[in-house]
């Protein structure tokens, strides 16, 4: 066999190596990982900033919608646990990588009893990590609390 | 030997590469989110609690007719249609709008306006209805009276009318030019009526708006290669290849969804997330500064024909989308509706006032991503080649009618 066709073979088993890496590397690529980890990681239970509270947020439906306006419910706790009623909540946020708030003004609508707030108004209008704010003022004092999720 | 085993690597070879050119497939969060922006994820057509007509046959009719009626104007040449035109998807083509005069916005096209929960650039009305109403009293459009507009149905519609809201009210002696937005003489004469022949007026013109509302519900966005591209991916399907996009189309739908962020405000079905947003649009030349959504806000709150008014819902209450209105922020200034992008390559000039003459220039806008006139832009400079830039307008025209 001559140096030049052995040289083209050499070549051509290249060529087949490397674009056949690029196509498996293209195919393998990771998929499905981002939505497994949404929530991943993001507490809806938290200690308020002083420790002054305990607070869970949920969605009022378990799922939380992308565009609609929907209400969360909030509950507040001492530390060891007892449910505070009668508490004032403002409620902010926005999307921090963003540099944007809320596109709308949510406010407590209801007070549900033992510690359970309602929370309406809230609309997430793109995809991506938002942040709600909750600035809480009861018979322990003020104190503020900060959630992170994934829409 | 060696001969034939080349060979035979270099079909295998040749086969690999043509199964794996052309895009990768997408991945789930891909397809998830181009599912989303089809057509088949849109919701059904939200109701209108504050117009009992929205969804009547025969209102529906009425307001069809009275939406291309130029009588329903000061000098009888001006209609909806007339900016809205019916084989222009319900728009003109011109930078501004132009009726008795020109307006100092463009007008909007209006498939699945019935989806938005405010109407106009800057979202100054909370209703289809209470929209309508708008431009019949505005001097640049109809020009026209709510009083003249109530003599105009007793005496050409009358029977429909009847049909659909009961008894007109007794109109004698309430003067033919009357309103509480027009000339100094007819804003005189709507002072000098009384309540009840007020009331009546106002319920006629109110129900007027409520009809032409009704016939807006039916204009509906209507399926596009992309829709039946996306609809085919839904099911796992491939695409037939009429429907199928180009690998140039798919690079774009890529960078849309992807790194150009489009996505953050033109999402969901309509391309749209009914929000308002400042991009670093520049202003018109020639005309005033606008404040955009921070104006909006104002005037829907103050308006008398808004969901919490009388002829709406009557209470605050039962109107969510006043209820929960962020009132401030610097985010309002000048901030503008997300048009939706359904048949947007069909409609040039783009941007609120016509700004922008074509895609192509459009695209370029983002890369550079300019200052705001006014606070902070949300529009984020993008790295772009030429080929990118031409992919995302290539893939927006597949956004329009086959
Ligand atoms: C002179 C041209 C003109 C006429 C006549 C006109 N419009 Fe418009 N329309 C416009 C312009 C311009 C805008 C945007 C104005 C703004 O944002 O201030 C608009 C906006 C709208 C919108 C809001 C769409 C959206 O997505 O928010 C609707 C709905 C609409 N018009 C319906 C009507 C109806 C109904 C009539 C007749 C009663 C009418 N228009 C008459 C030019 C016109
Ligand atoms: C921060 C939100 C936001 C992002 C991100 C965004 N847009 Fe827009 N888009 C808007 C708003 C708001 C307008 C109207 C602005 C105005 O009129 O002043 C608009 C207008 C447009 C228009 C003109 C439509 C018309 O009817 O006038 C097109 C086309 C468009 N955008 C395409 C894109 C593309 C392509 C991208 C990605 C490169 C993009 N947009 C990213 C909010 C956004
Ligand atoms: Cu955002």
């Amino acid at each position: 066999m001559s140096a030049s066709l052995r040289f083209l073979l050499a070549l051509l088993v290249l060529v087949v190596l490397v674009s056949g890496g690029f196509y498996v590397s293209d195919r393998l690529r990771p998929t499905a990982a981002a939505p497994a980890q949404a929530q991943a990681g993001l507490p809806r239970t938290k200690p308020t900033v002083a420790g002054l509270y305990q607070v869970s947020i949920e969605p009022e439906n378990a799922t939380v919608p992308q565009g609609e306006l929907h209400a969360w419910v909030l509950t507040l706790r001492t530390p060891d646990g007892k449910a505070v009623d009668g508490a004032e909540i403002a409620v902010d946020g926005g999307m921090p990588a963003h540099n944007h708030g809320l596109p709308t003004s949510p406010k407590v609508t209801a007070a549900l009893g033992e510690g359970r707030y309602r929370i309406d108004g809230v609309r997430f209008n793109m995809g991506g990590r938002w942040e709600l704010r909750f600035a809480i003022s009861g018979a322990a004092g003020t104190d503020a609390v900060a959630f992170d999720l994934d829409v | 030997m060696l001969l034939r085993a080349a060979v035979w690597l270099g079909l295998f070879w040749a086969i690999g590469l043509l199964a794996g050119c052309g895009p990768a497939p997408f991945n789930e969060k891909e397809r998830a989110t181009i599912v989303s922006l089809s057509l088949s994820a849109l919701k059904p057509l939200p109701p209108d609690p504050t117009n009992a007509y929205a969804d009547q046959p025969g209102a529906a009719a009425l307001g069809a007719t009275l939406f291309f009626d130029t009588r329903l104007s000061r000098d009888g040449n001006v209609s909806c249609g007339t900016c809205h035109k019916i084989d222009r998807h319900f728009q003109d083509d011109l930078p501004l709008g132009v009726g008795v005069s020109t307006n100092n916005r463009r007008t909007m096209p209006l498939a699945g306006v019935a989806w938005s929960p405010f109407l106009f650039w800057d979202g100054r009305r909370d209703s289809l209805w209470a929209q309508a109403l708008t431009p019949l009293e505005d001097a640049r459009e109809h020009a026209g009276n709510r009083a003249a507009y109530a003599h105009f149905i007793a005496g050409h519609f009358r029977e429909r009318y009847e049909r659909i809201f009961g008894p007109l009210p007794d109109l004698d002696g309430v003067p033919d030019n009357a309103g509480p937005l027009g000339t100094r003489e007819q804003q005189a004469a709507w002072a000098s009526l009384g309540d009840a022949q007020r009331d009546g007026v106002d319920q006629v013109f109110v129900n007027l708006g409520k009809a032409i509302a009704a016939f807006e519900r039916s204009l509906t966005p209507q399926p596009t290669r992309f829709d039946r591209f996306a609809g085919a991916l839904a099911k796992g399907e491939n695409p037939r290849s009429a429907d199928a996009l180009s690998d140039e189309e798919v690079q774009g739908l890529r960078l849309f969804i992807g790194k150009a962020n489009c996505i953050t405000c033109h999402n969901g079905p309509r391309f749209t997330d009914d929000h308002f947003h400042k991009t670093g649009v520049p202003d018109a030349a020639g005309l005033p500064a606008e404040s955009g959504r921070a104006d909006g806000v104002s005037k829907v709150l103050a308006d008398p024909f808004n969901c919490a008014g009388r002829f709406g819902s009557g209470r605050l209450e039962n109107c969510p989308e006043l209820l929960f209105i962020k009132k401030d922020g610097p985010e309002l200034l000048r901030a503008f509706k997300t048009p939706s992008l359904r048949g947007v390559a069909d409609r040039p000039p783009y941007m609120h006032a016509g700004q922008i003459p074509d895609l192509a220039a459009v695209v370029d806008h983002y890369a550079r991503a300019p200052k705001a006139p006014a606070g902070h832009s949300e529009a984020e400079p993008l790295t772009l080649s030429e080929r990118e830039k031409a992919a995302l307008v290539a893939f927006l025209r597949t956004l329009s009618d086959p």
